[in-house]
């Protein structure tokens, strides 16, 4: 159905942000079982903070990453307009 | 409540049209030590463990589901195009004559996934050795995958998964290590 | 491993010796090996440990060196299990 070819920014950004997702994933999972550590509760906030500027730039190549009001939509819909993580 | 993210975990690359290669794969995808089953068991067994360690199930637990994506994009991109021929001589005659190309949560042997392959002992160090062995054998499992595969992309992303269940089960002693503490507190001596 | 020396190194994989049969059907696979990765060894982890950047994380699969566990088929590193 979708036959939007995505530019190679985007592969760029998508490969940062996977990275950094990557590094919150270790600190979520470091961080519940070291509730205490000060140092990784500060690296976490700064990357969740970075995380928070790289989405838009993703979204405007590839649509919405989450719904549920995660994401604004475009017009028409935009969910199901760019192609799947498993097809890309 | 759980919210999707249309981004894979890692970026999965294959690099054959290799049918064989998803049949063995399955494994990870429906079989007893698979990705279905490790979230399915973390998730379960958080409402019945202490608080302490509820954040910890939970948290891998999710990461799970994004392991269960990165191996259905394995076994979609080997299987993307292949002919029924091509499916009838990597030996997924059989899946195909139920299932044409579609996943199935079924082990590399057909064996459809069962609720059995879990557990749910509600003792927390029942559960969370359960948890740790079951890391240990998806890590040998991604093992023996990763030495029958020739096809470096999926390597790549398998090898990735295999560091992953080293690092849960790391997370799982500090668990059982975080409850030996409290119930320490307790002893007289 | 160096004949004679006494202090072994750390290895995340240890080998044995199976009993070889005369009547063995199969030729012999003379020495077996297993993988030890780290997490059977790190303990709590201690905080502040040394970390990858985070694309490097990204392709090790874990943040922390002292976690890192690589892996290759064993039949075709040294034509071992």
């Amino acid at each position: 159905m979708s036959q939007k070819q995505l530019p190679q920014e985007f592969y760029q950004l998508m490969e940062e942000l996977q990275a950094v997702d990557f590094v919150l994933v270790e600190l979520t999972l470091y961080l519940d079982t070291h509730p205490d550590d000060t140092a990784a509760i500060q690296q976490f906030n700064d990357m969740a903070y970075y995380r928070h500027q790289l989405v838009p730039q993703i979204e405007q190549y590839y649509g919405p990453l989450q719904q549920f009001g995660n994401s604004y939509s475009g017009y028409p819909w935009n969910w199901n307009q760019s192609p799947w993580p498993w097809q890309i | 409540m759980w919210i999707y993210e249309k981004k894979l975990q890692y970026p999965v690359k294959v690099s054959t049209c290799n049918p064989m290669l998803a049949k063995f794969l399955i494994e990870q995808y429906g079989g007893a030590d698979g990705e279905l089953a490790a979230a399915l068991r973390y998730l379960n067994q958080r409402y019945s463990i202490p608080d302490k360690v509820i954040g910890l199930l939970t948290d891998i637990g999710t990461e799970e589901f994004a392991h269960l994506e990165m191996i259905a994009t394995m076994v979609y991109k080997l299987t993307k195009d292949a002919t029924p021929e091509q499916m009838k001589a990597a030996g997924l005659g059989a899946h195909y004559a139920n299932h044409d190309n579609a996943l199935f949560y079924n082990n590399a042997a057909g064996v459809p996934w069962t609720a059995s392959y879990i557990q749910a002992k509600g003792d927390p160090i029942a559960d969370l050795y359960e948890d740790i062995a079951a890391e240990e054998k998806a890590r040998a499992t991604y093992q023996w995958l990763i030495d029958m595969s020739d096809d470096p992309d999926l390597n790549d992303g398998l090898k990735f998964l295999r560091e992953r269940e080293v690092v849960h089960s790391q997370r799982f002693r500090e668990a059982v290590e975080i409850l030996k503490e409290e119930q320490g507190k307790k002893k007289f001596y | 491993m160096k004949a004679g020396v006494i202090v072994k190194e750390f290895t995340q994989r240890k080998y044995y010796h199976p009993y070889v049969s005369p009547f063995d059907p199969c030729p012999p696979i003379r020495v077996k090996s297993y993988d030890t990765p780290p997490q059977l060894y790190l303990g709590f982890q201690p905080p502040g440990l040394p970390q990858y950047q985070p694309k490097q994380a990204l392709y090790s699969g874990t943040l922390w060196p002292a976690l890192f566990s690589p892996y290759d088929n064993p039949y075709e590193r040294g034509g071992q299990s």
